[in-house]
């Protein structure tokens, strides 16, 4: 009865073809070789990009700060492994317009020689400060993909009272199963950091929610977890996007977070559990965020598995272990088949928020061929956000991005539900994502046209109060000069 | 490197849906239908049928061409084929070879590609032509040919069905009559009750749809199995289906409790092959019917409201398509008020408030 009632909790969502079960199955691979180059790029998180410290021709350690995080809301970024810096430039963005952006380029040296490292024996005689500190020291951002600063959540946390610290194991995109296999293999480490984080936070209990596809990482969790009475390991429906925050908040806590609100807000916070695993390594052992785990799959792929890669290895790279055949690649994607980017190429560099790289063959891709909308409401039923995509593309479509806005663009989260469901093959969330780019623009463009007027305005007035002045100091010189006049008459007349 | 390909976001992958195979799905709910109707009537039927569906895609193909864009893709999405296809279920079996062209021209011209093609129109296309020919055409539209299967020897042969689809009927009273629900009107207007008028209804014979009907309306059974499947299959949702036969089942009820002398019975109304149609394949059109579950029951409930008055006042007692067309007129109105919560937010679209702990 219970479970019926939580079922309604979940709006929405699709039950995609996993393809889980390929890499799922095998251990992460620890005999993938060194790069002779990895290309660390400047901003891997949300918010300012790091600055280097560093200069090029310079000798680093494994584990050494490049670059520090500038301002509030930013992230160190630190070396792979040990080797020189050969250059610190523009490079390629996995990103789908491969833009370039300020990249480190190490050469390795292959020794991987450690930096000296401040492992804690007792984190738990830290202050709560202090972890988030640490953390924040560490590089390290939420794996899950968003890539926000792990610190400030910790902090915002704290700030809050925060009451449940959610888990986010859900792991809801097919193809990838980094996350699982992480929770298999390392389920101790991950509930070890995730009391750091509970303490950190000052939270009291901890839930790990794991999608139900996932048996054997919710066993491995389940015992990690068994003598923390504050960690509860549950299961949840697998249906995508599961995965999405405020989706598992709902359903773990019945709360819905508001428009415009941070989860912290209503006394939730959720991390992903390879974020868990870095906090623990950074705590315990003092080791800053260097790799993750990437699972690499798709079609093309010969050997499709998980990966533990240093960040900036280059995808080709990955390519070549896996034996991917790049004739039968269709398109790269980086994360998810439902949320992910494709880009262009292969040249580009693995990120703190790369959690999967699929190389997929035609016959795994949607269909492009776009026909007309033959409101089949497939997409109002499954868009978690409650939207009606029809009418946004249909809106956006005649350029009417005010009503689509009514309707609730800014509500979407891109999570590709509609567009995976659509049998007329639309790109509704290629829609979605045009229109909010040009909005951004259009106001920018509106913020400049009135900026401009404001200058103009200023100038106007100023050459009014000029001319004001002018007129003025004329008058004051006619009437100076009637004055000098008549005194001068005043003074003809007393001689 | 691999070669620069389109960059596109969104999801990559796609559900194994496509607009051809929802038309296929829908075509294949209603073969046992059609299959049964056209046995049932016979020859005479079968080339009203090709007729329909046939001249339904010509007038697509042309249309579509004039617009200038590709004939193939638009015939290969199927939907000019199963407007045809729904539009000949609803003809009377032995109506004659130009109600068939007359009505898809309807459908296809004024029904659905004067508004701008598929997905575009405001009216259901099969229903327009079928409202627009009974209006135009009464006596062809409402001469229901008697049960007279395929190689019955009664049954009109082969050659003999050339003459009755291209030179129409002669000696009709012989081979035709009128639907239980016509017959009942007719009845009525002579003042007649109805456990006289109905002494000679079987339940099971409109069950099964050996009786005079529309050429593939007639059997609730197969209709309703059909209609059925389509929602096993996730094609249509059940809440048009449902809220409509319900509206109708209350309606009848609590008429036929109050005066059972005038008021037939919900089950007869149930029994029907033509109300299963209406229910499950016609009300249900994704593009003439309301895209949220709340809106599908309240248009639902209208069109079973509006069915049960045309069908027990009205002059047209098989008069569905006059609901389903005034429904579809609403569905505008009700897609603009009844949306569905966005998460986050409340009804009217405010941001929900933190709740205080
Ligand atoms: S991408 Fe946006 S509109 Fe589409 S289903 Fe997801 S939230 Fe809804
Ligand atoms: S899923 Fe596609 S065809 Fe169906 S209503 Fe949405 S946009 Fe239209």
């Amino acid at each position: 009865m219970l479970s019926l009632f939580k079922k309604s909790r979940i709006r929405g969502g699709v039950h995609a073809e996993e393809h889980k079960a390929e890499t799922a199955t095998l251990p992460i691979a620890s005999n993938f070789p060194l790069p002779k180059k990895l290309y660390i790029p400047l901003q891997q998180h949300v918010g300012k990009p790091a600055e280097p410290v560093i200069k090029v021709g310079e000798k680093v350690l494994k584990g050494q700060l490049l670059a520090h995080s500038q301002g509030l809301i930013s992230a160190p970024v630190h070396a792979p492994s040990s080797g020189v810096i050969l250059d610190v430039n523009d490079y390629p963005a996995p990103h789908p317009t491969a833009l370039p952006i300020r990249t480190i380029v190490l050469e390795t040296d292959g020794k991987e020689e450690w930096m000296a490292v401040h492992p804690v024996d007792d984190p738990f005689q830290l202050t709560p400060e202090d972890i988030s500190l640490r953390v924040g020291a560490a590089g390290i951002v939420g794996l899950g993909g968003a890539t926000f600063p792990t610190a400030v959540k910790l902090n915002m946390g704290r700030e809050n009272h925060i009451d449940t610290l959610i888990i986010n194991g859900a792991e809801c995109e097919p193809y990838l199963s980094c996350d699982d296999r992480l929770m298999q293999e390392r389920a101790e480490m991950i509930i070890d950091g995730v009391r750091l984080m509970l303490y950190g936070m000052e939270t009291e209990s901890a839930v790990v929610a794991i999608e139900d596809n996932k048996p054997q990482a919710f066993l491995a969790m389940q015992a990690a977890a068994e003598s923390f009475a504050q960690i509860n390991v549950i299961q949840i429906p697998t249906r995508y996007p599961m995965g999405w925050d405020r989706q598992l908040i709902r359903f773990v806590t019945g709360k819905e977070v508001p428009v415009g609100c941070r989860s912290s807000e209503i006394g939730v916070t959720i991390h992903n559990v390879g974020t868990a695993f870095a906090v623990h390594n950074a705590i315990r052992h003092g080791q800053p965020l260097l790799s993750r785990v990437i699972t690499v799959a798709g079609g093309a792929v010969q050997r499709p598995t998980n990966i533990e890669v240093p960040f900036g290895t280059l995808i080709s790279e990955l390519f070549s272990f896996c034996g991917v055949n790049t004739e039968n690649i269709a398109r790269i994607i980086m994360g998810g088949p439902m949320m992910g980017d494709s880009l262009p190429h292969s040249g580009l560099p693995t990120v703190k928020a790369t959690s999967g790289i699929l190389a997929l063959t035609q016959s795994e891709l949607k269909n492009t061929e776009e026909q007309p909308c033959i409101r089949c409401a497939g997409c109002v039923s499954v868009c978690p956000a409650g939207l009606r995509p029809l009418d946004m593309a249909n809106n956006i479509r005649i350029n009417q991005l005010d009503t689509a806005v009514d309707l609730g663009l800014k509500d979407c989260i891109s999570c590709g539900c509609c567009s995976y469901i659509c049998p007329s093959n639309i790109p509704l969330v290629q829609y979605f994502k045009y229109a909010s780019g040009e909005i951004v623009a259009r106001q920018q463009a509106q913020h400049k046209s009135e900026q401009t007027k404001r200058l103009i305005d200023a100038r106007n007035a100023r050459m009014e109060r000029i001319a004001q002045q002018q007129r003025e100091d004329e008058l004051a010189r006619i009437a100076a000069k009637a004055e000098r006049e008549r005194l001068k008459a005043e003074q003809e007349a007393l001689v | 490197m691999i070669a620069h390909i389109k960059p596109s976001s969104g999801a990559h992958v796609g559900a194994n849906i496509s607009v051809s195979r929802i038309m296929r799905q829908v075509m294949l709910a209603l073969l046992p239908a059609t299959a049964f109707g056209l046995f049932c009537f016979g020859w005479p039927a079968i080339n009203l049928f090709v007729i329909t569906v046939l001249s339904a895609v010509v007038f697509e193909a042309l249309c579509v061409r004039l617009r200038g864009r590709g004939v193939k893709p638009a015939i290969m999405d199927g939907s000019a084929v199963l407007t045809g296809w729904l539009l000949a279920m609803t003809l009377p079996p032995w109506a004659p070879w130009w109600i068939g062209v007359v009505g898809s021209g309807l459908a296809i011209i004024l029904g659905k590609q004067v508004y701008g093609g598929l997905g575009q129109n405001l009216f259901n296309p099969a229903m327009l032509a079928r409202v627009a020919l009974l209006i135009s055409f009464p006596i062809e539209m409402t001469t229901w040919a008697n049960v007279s299967p395929l190689f019955f020897s009664h049954s009109p042969g082969w050659v003999e069905s050339w003459h009755i689809t291209f030179s129409g009927l002669e000696n009709s009273d012989a081979t035709t009559g009128a639907t239980t629900l016509g017959f009942i009107k007719t009845e009525f207007s002579q003042n007649h009750l109805l456990p006289d008028i109905l002494k000679d209804y079987s339940g099971f014979l409109n069950f099964i749809g050996w009786t005079r009907g529309s050429l593939g309306e007639t059997s609730t059974l197969l209709l309703g199995l059909g209609g059925l499947w389509l929602i096993r299959q996730k094609i249509i949702q059940w809440q048009i289906p449902v809220s409509l036969l319900l509206t109708v089942a209350l309606l009848a009820g609590v008429f036929h409790v109050m005066d059972n002398q005038h008021y037939v019975s919900p089950l007869l109304y149930l029994n029907s092959g033509a109300m299963m149609c209406v229910a499950f394949f016609i009300a249900t059109d994704y593009v003439t019917s309301p895209n949220t579950p709340a809106g599908q029951l309240v248009f639902g409930a209208g069109c079973g409201l509006l069915i049960f008055v045309i069908r027990t006042w009205g002059a047209y007692p098989e008069g569905a398509g006059f609901a389903v067309l005034l429904m579809n007129s609403a569905t505008p109105l009700i897609d603009h008020y009844i949306r569905p919560r966005i998460y986050g937010r409340d009804r009217k679209g405010k941001p929900l408030e933190i709740p205080k702990s």
